[in-house]
């Protein structure tokens, strides 16, 4: 049974149609990423699988289970988190207040701790600024902030959308090792780039998206070599 | 030539800033005359005066502060003002009232006084539960504010809920006029808490009475804003309502009920009111269907002062207004019925010249 299965979604903002069917499937264990232009629905698909936007037809199956129906807080508790467009951390809170909230969904509070320190070994720099009022954090830093509070809620599957966005190159591949490094811990992904050369290098799969529709899957590497890709995502002629 | 343009263009805004700072230093010249003039140069009261307007002052900004709250705590998470707030504290102030009422007709006798009524047999169980009952039900009444007036407008636009919140108060004041009718009535407290007794301090050989009910008042009030204050700042529900201030749907997908914290915040800010309406009967002794009117509005005034939004500013800007309007007409040589005006006027200014009030820079600082 696949970890994260949609099938036929249709979502519309208003009266206008974002997803026209939509499916896709996450295996677990696997990095899936889901590349294309702006605008091609790859947010909406995933605040769609969070609960954030309802659709009006299709279905969204974690591990088989039907959570299309259920609001975003309740989907969180069923063990799908999000890292959120442009990192969404909460500026005003300290860094301890925002992973705290991360691990919001847990009812296992006794593991608090741990997995603190987990996340503080992946991300030493927090571990540094934990006082810090968030907001004061760089760039950078803030989106180390929005994966460790994703990860505290130990999530079965992690949806990231746009981890690169905005941050220099050499963060950027560092941000990338550190999805592998989770990956490799167990959490499966859905990973939502424009950067589509580095999320092709790191997923085993990827779905390209174009005006609310699939128009393209195949393993990562078959989609290097693909000419519409490598034209229209990668840059390359 | 580039050069005379920009500075042209800069021109207005240099202009209202110099504006600005010569308003300010005419209005802060005048204020320190004033000062001089009324405790140096003519003195026309003396310190017992002055004591009697400063705790005046103090336990009105007590109530101020826990009404202000109660709007900075909705702005903060709706971005709304609630204008039914005040009526909230209303319908507080008669759950205190009726309490008290009910207990003054339940007889206690003792062996000295057969006539004795639980309300003054027992003073402190009968003032917790006059307490108990008004926060309880303008809790509720918070509640089911929020649900009926707000919660079906929650994505429209910003106007259409303040329009929704002016009618709610209409109704409320309405309700009460129909249920409780439209006469003043007096707020009998338990004899020992009777209004104008007090501890009595030897001031330039006269005595200031420090008011018992001014004292529960102010203690009590402090307790609450305290109990609030560690409650969102140390709690798992404050920091829900933090997460939900600053960004909704990031806060949802940290697993926190959304509708749950925005229900949970105007119970809270139900609470505090209703506590501050029955503190408003003990003290002042009048309930009656708009008492809540006038308080909301220097309320608001004082979260604006203090910066919307801000929980320690709502604070401050309640104590503050209380005592700018105790002390304020007597300092300015106005007639003490402008109190109010004065009140209105400072909320005014503030708006022109400082719209995210005292402690509105702290709070821009950190959000950027």
């Amino acid at each position: 049974m696949s970890m994260l299965e949609i099938n036929d979604i249709h979502t519309y903002y208003g009266n206008i149609h974002a997803l026209n069917g939509i499916s896709l499937k996450v295996e677990k264990g696997e990095i899936v990423t889901l590349i294309g232009a702006n605008g091609a629905g790859k947010t909406t698909t995933l605040r769609t699988i969070a609960g954030l936007l309802k659709p009006r037809q299709g279905q969204v199956l974690l591990e088989g289970e039907d959570i299309t129906k259920l609001k975003a807080h309740e989907v969180v508790y069923k063990g799908v988190a999000m890292v959120p467009e442009g990192r969404g951390i909460f500026a005003r809170l300290t860094v301890t207040e925002n992973l705290d909230l991360g691990a919001y969904s847990r009812t296992d509070r006794q593991n608090f701790a741990q997995d603190l320190e987990r996340v503080f070994t992946i991300f030493p720099r927090l571990k540094e600024r934990q006082k810090q009022v968030a907001g004061t954090l760089s760039g950078g830093e803030q989106q180390m902030l929005a994966m460790g509070r994703s990860l505290m809620a130990r999530p079965r599957i992690l949806l990231m959308d746009e981890p690169s966005m905005g941050l220099a190159p050499i963060l950027v591949e560092s941000i990338f090792d550190t999805i592998v490094a989770i990956n490799k811990e167990g959490t499966t992904i859905l990973l939502v780039e424009q950067n589509a050369l580095m999320a092709l290098s790191i997923a085993a799969r990827g779905y390209v998206l174009q005006t609310g529709e699939i128009v393209l899957l195949d393993s990562a590497a078959n989609l290097k070599q693909n000419e519409m890709v490598r034209k229209s995502y990668l840059g390359i002629e | 030539m580039e050069k005379t343009a920009v500075h042209k263009a800069s021109m207005p805004v240099n202009t209202y800033r110099l504006i600005q700072i010569v308003l300010g230093v005419v209005f802060s010249a005048y204020v320190i005359w004033r000062f001089y003039d009324v405790f140096i140069g003519n003195p026309a009261y003396g310190a017992d005066t002055w004591m009697r307007f400063a705790i005046s002052g103090v336990v009105l900004g007590s109530v101020y502060a826990l009404v202000a709250i109660g709007y900075t705590l909705v702005y903060g998470i709706l971005f709304m003002i609630n204008f039914a707030h005040g009526d909230i504290m209303m319908i507080g102030a008669f759950g205190g009232y009726f309490v008290f009422e009910a207990l003054k007709n339940i007889p206690s006798p003792t062996v000295g006084d057969p006539h004795q009524v639980f309300l003054n047999a027992h003073p402190i169980i009968s003032v917790i539960l006059a307490f108990v009952v008004g926060m309880i039900v303008a809790a509720v009444s918070g509640y089911f504010l929020e649900k009926i007036a707000y919660r079906p407008l929650r994505n429209a636009p910003r106007l259409v809920p303040l329009i929704s919140a002016i009618g709610a108060s209409i109704f409320l004041e309405n309700a009460a006029l129909l249920l409780f009718g439209s006469q003043r009535r007096d707020f009998v407290n338990p004899v020992q808490l009777t209004r104008g007794t007090g501890w009595n301090i030897p001031v330039n050989g006269t005595t200031v009475i420090l008011p018992y009910t001014g004292v529960l008042t102010f203690v009590l009030s402090v307790l609450i804003l305290i109990a609030l204050y560690l409650l969102v700042q140390r709690t798992r529900i404050g920091r829900a309502m933090r997460a939900v201030a600053e960004n909704k749907s990031t806060a949802a997908l940290m697993g926190i009920d959304v509708d749950g914290v925005i229900s949970r915040t105007f119970i809270i800010s139900g609470a505090l009111a209703g506590a501050a309406g029955v503190m408003w009967g003990i003290h002042l002794g009048l309930v009656y269907y708009q008492v809540g009117f006038i308080p909301g509005i220097k309320a608001f005034t004082a979260a604006v002062l203090g910066g919307i939004g801000n929980i320690p500013g709502a604070m401050l800007g309640g104590m503050f207004l209380g005592i700018i309007e105790a002390l304020g007409p007597a300092i300015l040589g106005l007639p003490f019925q402008l109190k109010d005006v004065l009140a209105f006027g400072i909320l005014v200014l503030i708006l022109i010249f400082r719209p995210t009030g005292l402690l509105g820079e702290v709070l821009s600082e950190e959000k950027v």
